[in-house]
This record gives structure tokens, sequence and C-alpha cells, in this order.
């Protein structure tokens, strides 16, 4: 079977500058942003990378995207070699990018989308259908003809949105589309997404993401990744149902707890994860027990401690729990590192 | 083949656009890039003038003064502007798109060109009226086939500057400054090159503007013959050969800069 992404022992690293502990030393330190990474993505699947801040997603995404080369293994775009042939796999692709400024200030909405769609030799009365089609979907009809100088943060990634959908293309790249837009916006981009997939069955999406409910409520399957190592791949369900035997719960702590390291050690805890709230004081902290009993353990631990319990739940396993039974910490611990 | 080719064809077109429409958006530029030129080549005039230079070194200088506009637009708005189009996103949405390098350059020296010859034509149109500026033309074909490939290397040259500013951050910036105003010297913008002597014109004539100024003053003026560097018809050949150079160079030059910079993952890397 001809998958539309396959990934080969993809390995990516770089240069870091020279280690400063030994001058006599000319090798620069390396950082592995990719390591043997084996992914393959199927024809018409919604293909989900989710990972903390610099875990390897833009890499990747780069690197599927002819825009890096990798340091080695392999990389297929439709079974097109992304190092090789590069400008084969061009005709196939699209790439969006979170927090984007591209485009022209002096030209309109509507004229930037235009000349985007112009470098994919698009007629141009088919591209400007297009574009109104979708500028309709998002609710930007009455931008398209505002210069995008004077368009608000969430109004310009819709664009971008816009841009990367114009073209058609077979294989579209996003990367963390929706990173810094509200939640009304999200929404929109994500039902754009979800639907061009649904209703074109033979387009591939690959969507890298930081926010779990985003992977959750859009992908078919889901990649964890990080330190440039992939953790696990299934569907979400799937990965939440490895969680089942495990007993999830979230506390919530009226105090900027510290030293919470030695909640790893109580018995029955397996991971652990925290978040600080600093505007409230209080702490949300996650655990992954062996099961049920062990919780008078770590309830006890958190009193110990002069601490006291605000909310305590257990919880269906979400998409978080298993990034912090795979990793040891919560993806917001990484993202706030 | 031919899809490839349409594709191309709409990306030159859909780049110059910008430029197209943005000279119309905001016109308020020609007064900058139109208006000031004309005061400092006005400046050189007078210094003939004051000197008694022979009459057609005002025409040498109206000519020098207009064709400035092509390579400060070379510079800064072409080779330069891979540096702009990194720092905004752009460049990466270039990259990733399913064209030749090139067609983006070439947009752009479309959209430029434009502009730039909006400038040109004004200083040599308003110069030529206010200096009374006496023209005595041997070949009206011989003067635009060099003017075209005059302008053919020249964007050829920045096809390969740009690719070192695909690459690279400031440090390319600062070359370019260093480039703006050694060449006006070296091209002899506002002088024949011949006063710089022969060696000197002949090595400064690998800039295509050497070689088109003093062809173009050949042809143009009274007197300008006997001020040219090389004949005429040499000059075409040479404008030819460095023309096809610099435009196959220029293709390499991007595909190398732009292998290195996947390798080294500096292509899309914003803020060196």
């Amino acid at each position: 079977m001809s998958y539309a992404i396959e990934t080969l022992d993809l390995t990516r690293t770089f240069k870091k500058g020279k280690k400063k502990n030994n001058s006599n030393s000319k090798k620069p330190e390396l950082i592995m942003a990719l390591d043997k990474v084996n992914l393959t993505i199927n024809p018409g699947e919604l293909f989900g990378v989710l990972g903390p801040n610099g875990a390897g997603k833009t890499t990747l995404i780069k690197i599927l995207s002819t825009l890096l080369l990798p340091t080695s293994g392999i990389g297929l775009v439709d079974g097109i070699d992304v190092a090789k042939y590069p400008e084969k796999v061009r005709k196939k692709i699209n790439m969006v990018s979170g927090g984007e400024h591209s485009g022209y200030g002096i030209l309109t909405v509507r004229e930037n989308l235009w000349m985007f769609s112009q470098l994919y030799g698009m007629q141009t009365k088919v591209a400007l259908q297009r574009i109104d089609e979708l500028m309709k979907l998002l609710g930007m009809q009455e931008y398209a003809r505002l210069k995008i100088s004077k368009l608000s943060t969430g109004m310009r990634q819709k664009m971008n949105i816009i841009r990367g959908f114009v073209c058609d293309p077979q294989i579209l790249f996003l990367d963390e589309p929706t990173l810094g837009l509200d939640v009304q916006i999200s929404r929109e981009v994500r039902k754009l997404i979800k639907s061009w997939v649904k209703e074109k069955k033979e387009k591939t999406v690959l969507l890298t993401t930081h926010y779990m409910a985003e992977a959750d409520e859009l992908c078919d399957r889901v990649a964890i990744i990080d330190n440039g190592k992939v953790l696990a791949c299934d569907s979400p369900s799937n990965l939440k149902t490895s969680l089942k035997q495990d007993a999830v719960f979230h506390i919530e702590v009226n105090l900027m707890l510290d030293n919470l390291d030695r909640f790893k050690v109580v018995p029955g805890v397996k991971k652990f994860a925290y978040e600080h709230k600093p505007h409230t004081g209080r702490t949300d902290l996650k655990f992954i027990l062996e099961n049920d009993s062990y919780i008078s353990a770590v309830t006890g631990e958190i009193s110990n401690n002069g601490s006291e319990i605000l909310s305590l739940s257990k919880a269906e396993p979400t998409l978080e729990d298993v990034f912090v039974s795979l990793c040891g910490k919560g993806l917001e611990d990484e993202n706030r590192a | 083949m031919k899809t490839e080719l349409r594709t191309n064809l709409k990306a030159i077109f859909g780049r110059a656009y910008v430029r197209l429409v943005g000279a119309h958006r905001e016109p308020s530029w020609l007064a900058s890039e139109a208006l000031l030129p004309l005061l400092s080549t006005a400046s050189f005039v007078y210094v003939y003038k004051a000197l008694k230079a022979p009459e057609e070194y005002t025409g040498f200088v109206i000519l020098g003064g207009a064709m400035t506009a092509y390579w400060i637009n070379v510079l800064w708005s072409m080779a330069a502007q891979f540096y702009w189009e990194k720092e905004m996103g752009n460049l990466e949405l270039y990259l990733v798109a399913p064209i030749s390098r090139m067609a983006i350059l070439l947009g752009m020296a479309t959209g430029g060109f434009y502009l730039a010859s909006t400038r040109a034509v004004f200083v040599f149109v308003v110069g030529s009226l206010i200096f009374k500026v006496n023209f005595v033309v041997i070949s009206l074909g011989k003067l635009a086939l060099i003017f075209f490939l005059t302008q053919v290397a020249l964007y050829g040259l920045g096809m390969i500057f740009s690719s070192l500013f695909m690459l690279f951050g400031r440090e390319a910036w600062h070359t370019t400054n260093l480039f703006q105003e050694p060449i006006y010297l070296l091209s002899g913008f506002f002088f024949p090159v011949k006063s710089l002597g022969f060696t000197i014109g002949l090595l400064a004539s690998f800039i295509p503007l050497t070689l088109g100024l003093d062809g173009m003053r050949q042809l143009a003026f009274k007197g300008g013959k006997e001020s040219g560097l090389l004949n005429v018809n040499l000059e075409i050949i040479a404008l030819v050969i460095l023309s096809i150079f610099f435009l196959i160079a220029a293709h390499y030059a991007l595909k190398y800069m732009e292998n290195m910079g996947k390798k080294e993952g500096r292509l899309t890397l914003r803020w060196q």
C-alpha cells in the first residue's frame, strides 16, 4: 500500500554551538530534533503530531515540506523522497504555520490570497471563486477588500488557513494552526479542517499541535512526540484506552507547592504532573495511580505538607494523561519551560 | 512542461502584481524616489558646468543619474528582498510552492523594473529638459539593444546576490551597503569610465552597468565615441555573454544556496 506520508528512521540534528567545557574541542554540540522517527500516514487521514514546544513537530513538517534536509533517514510524501525530488513533492503539498505573518500589507486579503494561488498556477477565475467560498466559510467576506495590515491576529490566521486550502493540495501540513487564536476562531478553523478532509476522501492532513483537545477532536490518529522521539502512535481513543486499567486523578490544592518531586515516590504513583496557577495561587496536580486504593497515600502526602485539597476527581483519561504517562510530565509543564 | 511554464509565468505575474499595485496605492514614493535623485544628479551637472566641461558631459550625467534607479532597485528591491521575505515569513511559502525560485525573482524584477523605470524616466526626461541636453543618436536600435542587455545582465547579477540573502542575514545586508557607492564610481555613473584608465575600466566591465552606460553614451551623444571605453559592437557582445553567464550562474547559485540552507537549517531561520 502506498502511504500519503511515510518516514523511515528520520533523523535531524542541529548544531548548537561550540562546547564551552572543553576549549580544545572544536566539535559543535548537537541537538537531536528528530530521532529515528518512523511514521506511516494513510491517504485521507487526518493525522496529528502532539508534543510540547521543542519536541520536533515543526522540524518534521519542515522536512516533509522540503524546507529542511534530514540528517539521516528517509521522508516520503506520496511515495516520493522529499530530499531527492523536492520539486515533485511540492506539486502535492501546501503548508500553513501558526502565527504566520505572511502576505503583503499593501494588498487586500483577497489580492494576497489570489497572489499566493498564482504560485500554484491556478486560473484567476477558479482561484477567486474558491477564495470567496472559503472566506464565506470562515466568515471573512467583509474583510475581503481590507488591506491585511489592518487585520487582527485572528483574522490574519484565518487568511493563512484559507491560503493553505485555496490550491486544494493533496497533502496539507498544518503546523500549530490555531496557535494564539481565541476559542471561537479556533473552533471555526477546526471545523474547516474537519469538513475538508471529510468531503475530500483522498486528501491528507498532517497537523501538529500542543493542544490536546484539538488533537482529540480532529485527528484519526495521533503520534505523541517528545525530544524528537515518537513515544506512541494510535487513535486518540486507543491511546486513552491504554490507560483504562490505571486510575487518573485530578487534584486542585490551595498552595503553590514546592518540592513536588516527593509525589513521584509516593507508593502507587506511576506518573505525576502539575500546573501552577500563579493568578489564583493554586496548583493542579495530575496523578496516574496503579489503582484507586493509592489515592489515600497521595492525599495524606498533600495534607502533611499543610496544603488543603480544593477539589479531587477521578477522571476519564485524556490525551494529556497519556502524555503524562509516557513522559512523566505534562504538556503544559514543558511549554512553560 | 507546458503546465510548469504556465505555473511559473503566473507566479511571475503574481509577484510582480504586488509591486505594480503598491506603486499606485502609495504614490508618495514618487517624491522621494524620483524628485530627490534628480537633485543629486543636478549637482553633478553644475559641477561640470562650473568647470566648463564639454556639453556632452551634461548628457552623460543625466543618463547616469537615470540609470542609478536600476542599480538601487537591483540591490535593495531584488537582491535584499529575500531577506525581507524571510523576515515576513513569505520566503518559506515561495520555497514550498511548485515554482522556480527564478520565477519569484523575475516577478520582483518585473515589478521593480516598472518602479525603477518610472524614476529613471522622470530623472531622464525632466533632467534633459531642464539642462537642455543635446542628443545625437547614432543608432536607436543598438541603443535599445544595449539598454535591454544591460537590464538582463544587471538583474541576472541581482539574482546571484539574492541567493546570498536566501541564506544569510544581516551580513549580506552590509555587503549590499558596501556595493552601492563603489559601483557608482567603478561603473562611471557620472563620468566616462575611460577616465579611470583602460585596465580599471575593463575590470569594472564585469558590472553590466559599466558597459551599458558606456555604450549608450557612445550612441546617444556627440563626442560620446571619443570618450568610450570599447567599441560598441564589442560591448554588445560582452553584454550578451554577461547576460547568459549571470543568468546561468544565478540558477546554480540559487540552487546551491537553497540546498546549503536546507542542510544547515538556516533557510527559514529569522532574525539572524
